[in-house]
């Protein structure tokens, strides 16, 4: 690296990266055309890796960037690291997905960098106005890329969906930008903490509005119930790779910005969104958890399945501490390698056209696919939460943190809701073991080296997480501490 | 090296290993479970020999930091108790395997790797002196066994196996809770740590904190156990998983729900264990006679073996919450009594499967005359579980009844009933399927041992006898533990000692142990 780029550049250079590399992915396909597919896949897969490198290289030089818009500490770096490996793990089993329905198009790609380079910005975002540049970059991608397949009626509904309710989401946050620059002339997240907090505070109830504002906003974003109608649908609809992609990647960075505001300027009004966050909790549990028991397509079931681990996440929040924040991140990082492999093994066996995605058309993959199966119910395990696997250890960091809050009854709710989960993950796992093979079955492919690659690689994360939770959780813990 | 690390970890290291065997040699998956778990018993017989019988601390301790925050340690050791469990554990796997090699024929690789994580998660859950540990542990042994049910059991098999998983997983939540509800207030999982500060008073749980404590550690035991009215899991899992998951089921993983109580919920919350007492037993006793009225009306020998084990497992929780130093150790000695006795029943009931291809009663008739040797081993194995002198039962039974005697009598006059109940259905069974006239299906394919099944069935006759004439190879150990335990739970109640005039027997009781 050379030495004379001075400390902005190099805390913003993930980003930097992503952008740079997307356009030029841009340029090249209209270079080659719709050759070389294999190459758009492998470079996006080395941007990725070099903008892990950056992130990391950027937090050795951590401190704010560009005047306090950006603050590069280990909080944003954890979730930089944590958006760009989702990507990684969007691309790997993207390959074979994309030969299979004939899309093999550098856009795709384009798309998805972009996107990361959105959440990249939302995760050191330290100023609202950038929050919601990241935010609509991250998003507006992700519109797109969910209706990748333009000849499909279901990934059209599902972008129109996402594109709408998005929209609508986007701007209730940009409300509560307005009214709480208005009411602290800021929109510094520090310097808002610091008027909050100050003498002349503004009127709570001016503030109260654009909290609840701010939180319908992220509550979108994330999937939390009362807001989370548009997500099975999306899900369903969009293509796996990209829904494994929605479920785990802008999810993560919304929650990172979450964290940021809530953690630090709204920190002093604390007991003013508690309430808030305790009831989009349990009601992102419950529904959650009882709709998926009804499902029947994996795809959805893992879309409600999805709304229910940001019910867990939510509840970590609720703890308020700096022990919440770090399960909270903890959480995220094991959920995001367990839904993307469990995402990445739908991609594999839906065949052509995605026609296979039933629970049924799982029936006897443990015979055929002893690999395949084996990674997949290790992500089933870690998402019922069975020790030993990284979505045990993250609801433990979770409950924990609310046990030291003295929420106990989120604590006792949210645990029997994670004993109902188990019923519907357990259903696939019948399905795999228990059942003879299905046609959908009978014609899966032999895996190849990058499919491969993209069911192992999760399956050893979420073991790692399981194992030796102490290497994450350890950064997980100090950067939650850094934040304010 | 540790032993006891050996003995935890050579099942461990067998899975992993297994894992590897290539599917297209089943017969090379045999051999390794066999030659695994032949090696674990092995060491595992060590433990005993080396066991200092004079103490009541825990032995063979390892403790290695695992997590640094929260301060998780891989903690294990073992005490009197968990000692016999241990062996009782590692005594049947072999025998599992044993029972397996032909009648397992699909998918050979992943039952016999899946037999030896179980084994693996059992001896844990013993073992464990982390609370955090105990829990992993504790779940999991669940992952093995309901692949066990689902995947080589019967008919019923998935609704069976979803059944235990869900009924075992709610209850652990609520233990889960538990757990780091008293972290959270100790800062320290580890169970002699947490012992340790009960009795010298520096922990104190407010009176309606340790009910609601006591009762999460207690529900999660109570359902695994099962206590009636949890207990509807059980005879669905047992009469749907195959042999060797029937035997694991009922000889082990019953009594991680009663070990959990005697080592957990009874030294850690001794007020609320004592305060709950009259209700568990009254619980207890329904069991008993619950268990055996509708066992006697089964038609299918798994089911009636099934729900004899809810009968007898009342006897060991009667025991526990009798609160005398008979009582508890009876208790022990019925977990003991009830593993290798029932274990043995569902080994038998599977080899009658395995010739006739029929659990009902109603299908046999006459084996006596067409396997004599078979029917001798079932005999023995009745009188033993229906209790007749000089068989373990009866032992075991004897000082529960006896313990409960000096506190509650009217208790044992109703649990006394289970005992004549349990004669009636076991030898009413006994008389229909092996006298009378053997018919033609029973003369075509019921044949007597083969060796291999002589191997597996010898063993477990050996100790019930053992164990019903020369129990005090076994008792001391556990006296010393059940002593320690007694103590524990008086120390926080010394009114109530006092005021309950059977209370006394309790306290000389425990000086004579000790």
């Amino acid at each position: 690296m050379p030495a004379n780029l001075g400390p902005d550049t190099i805390r913003f250079l993930p980003e930097t990266i992503l952008a740079v590399m997307g356009t030029l992915l841009m340029v090249l396909t209209g270079l080659l055309g719709g050759h070389g597919s294999k190459l758009y896949g492998n470079l996006s897969l080395a941007t990725l890796a070099a903008g892990i490198a950056a992130a990391i290289y950027a937090n050795a030089h951590a401190g704010a960037a560009f005047g306090g818009m950006l603050m590069v500490d280990g909080f944003a770096t954890f979730f930089r690291v944590l958006v760009m490996t989702v990507g990684i793990l969007t691309v790997l089993p993207s390959y074979g997905f994309l030969a299979r329905q004939g899309a093999e198009t550098a856009e795709y790609h384009v798309l998805l960098l972009f996107s990361i380079a959105g959440q990249c910005l939302m995760a050191a975002a330290n100023d609202l106005i950038i929050v919601f540049i990241g935010l609509e970059i991250s998003s507006i991608s992700s519109y797109v890329l969910a209706g990748f397949f333009r000849d499909d009626k279901r990934a059209n509904e599902a972008s129109l969906k996402y594109f709408l309710l998005g929209s609508f989401a986007t701007a209730f946050f940009l409300y509560g930008v307005a009214l709480i620059y208005g009411a602290t002339g800021t929109v510094n997240l520090t310097a808002v903490r610091a008027a909050l907090m100050g003498t002349d505070a503004p009127s709570p109830v001016f503030i109260g509005v654009a909290l609840a504002l701010m939180f319908v906003g992220l509550g979108f974003k994330i999937s939390a119930a009362p807001f989370q109608i548009w997500a099975p649908d999306v899900y369903q609809g969009a293509p796996t790779p990209v829904a494994a992609f929605l479920s785990a990647g802008p999810k993560a960075a919304a929650f990172a910005i979450f964290l940021r505001i809530f953690m630090t300027s709204f920190e002093s009004i604390g007991s003013m969104w508690e309430p808030l966050v305790w009831f989009s909790a349990l009601l992102s549990m419950t529904i959650g958890n009882f709709a998926a028991l009804l499902q029947s397509n994996v795809k959805r079931m893992l879309a409600y399945s999805s709304i229910a681990h940001a019910g867990y996440v939510l509840v970590a929040l609720t703890a308020r501490s700096q022990v919440g924040t770090a399960a909270a991140m903890f959480y995220l990082a094991a959920y995001a390698f367990m839904n993307v492999g469990a995402f990445s093994v739908v991609a594999y066996l839906s065949g052509k056209g995605e026609r296979y995605q039933n629970i049924e058309d799982f029936a006897g993959l443990g015979q055929k696919q002893p690999l395949t199966s084996a990674m997949l119910s290790i992500f089933l395990l870690s998402l019922i939460g069975v020790p030993l696997t990284g979505g045990f250890f993250g609801k433990f960091y979770i409950f924990k943190a609310a046990l030291e809050s003295h929420l106990v009854w989120l604590t006792v709710l949210g645990l029997l809701n994670s004993a109902v989960a188990a019923y519907y993950y357990l259903r696939i796992l019948v399905m795999m073991y228990m059942h003879e093979p299905s046609e959908a079955v009978d014609k899966t492919e032999r895996l190849s080296p990058s499919l491969r690659a993209a069911l192992v690689l999760p399956a050893i994360g979420t073991l790692v997480l399981g194992i030796f939770p102490g290497w994450v959780l350890n950064f997980a813990g100090k950067s939650a501490s850094l934040l304010k | 090296m540790n032993l006891l690390l050996v003995v935890l970890l050579l099942p461990l290291a067998g899975f992993l290993v297994a894992l590897a065997v290539p599917r297209s040699s089943p017969a090379a998956s045999r051999y390794w479970a066999m030659a695994v778990s032949l090696a674990t018993f092995v060491a595992s017989v060590a433990l005993p020999l080396w066991f200092d019988r004079g103490a009541a601390h825990e032995q063979f301790t390892v403790d290695l930091p695992w997590i640094a925050s929260p301060e998780i340690h891989f903690h294990i050791a073992a005490d009197g108790v968990s000692l016999w469990l241990v062996l009782l554990s590692t005594l049947l796997t072999p025998l599992c395997v044993l029972i397996s090699w032909r009648s397992i024929q699909s998918r050979v690789k992943e039952f016999f790797a899946f037999l030896l994580l179980l084994e693996f998660g059992l001896v844990g859950v013993f073992l464990a002196q982390d609370l955090f540990l105990f829990y992993v542990f504790w779940e999991v042994s669940l992952v093995p066994m309901y692949f066990l049910i689902g995947i080589w059991g019967h008919e019923r098999r998935i609704y069976a196996a979803v059944k235990f998983f869900l009924y075992t997983m709610a209850g652990s939540v609520l233990m889960l809770a538990a757990i780091i509800y008293i972290y959270n207030r100790t800062q320290t999982f580890s169970y002699p740590a947490l012992v340790d500060m009960l009795s010298t008073g520096r922990l104190a749980f407010s009176p309606f904190e340790e009910m609601l404590l006591f009762l999460a550690f207690f529900v999660a035991f109570a359902i695994k156990v099962p206590l009636f009215p949890l207990h509807t899991w059980l005879p669905d899992a047992h009469v749907e998983a195959p042999t060797a998951g029937s035997i694991m089921l009922a000889s082990v993983m019953l009594k991680m729900g009663t070990y959990g109580i005697l080592h957990f919920c009874l030294p850690m919350f001794p007020g609320a264990a004592r305060l709950c007492a009259p209700w568990i037993a009254t619980l207890a006793i329904l069991g008993i006679v619950y268990g055996a009225r509708v066992a006697m009306v089964q038609p299918n020998l798994k089911k009636l073996v099934a729900y004899s084990s809810v009968s007898h497992l009342g006897f060991v929780v009667l025991g526990i919450f009798s609160f005398t130093q008979m009582g508890l150790d009876g208790a022990v000695y019925q977990m003991l009594n009830h593993g290798i006795s029932t274990g043995a029943l569902f080994l038998i009931v599977g080899l009658l499967y395995e010739r006739r291809h029929s659990l009902a009663i109603a299908d046999y008739g006459g084996v006596a005359t067409a396997a004599p040797w078979l029917a001798t081993a079932f005999l023995i194995t009745t009188l033993a579980s229906i209790g007749l002198p000089l068989l373990n039962n009866f032992v075991g039974e004897f000082l529960v009844l006896q313990g409960t005697a000096l506190g509650h009598f009217n208790w044992t006059v109703w649990a006394a009933i289970g005992v004549i109940l349990s004669a009636c259905y076991m030898l009413w069974m006994y008389q229909r399927v092996f006298y009378g006239v053997a018919g033609d299906e029973v003369k075509a394919h019921v044949i007597d041992f083969k060796p291999r099944e002589w191997a597996a069935v010898i063993p477990l006759i050996a100790m019930m006898v053992w164990m019903g004439v020369y129990p005090q190879s076994f008792l001391p150990a556990v006296g010393k533990v059940t002593a320690q335990v007694l103590e524990q739970t008086s120390i926080n109640v010394p009114f109530r000692v006092q005021a309950h005039p059977p209370a006394a027997h309790t306290q000389t009781e425990v000086a004579r142990a000790r």
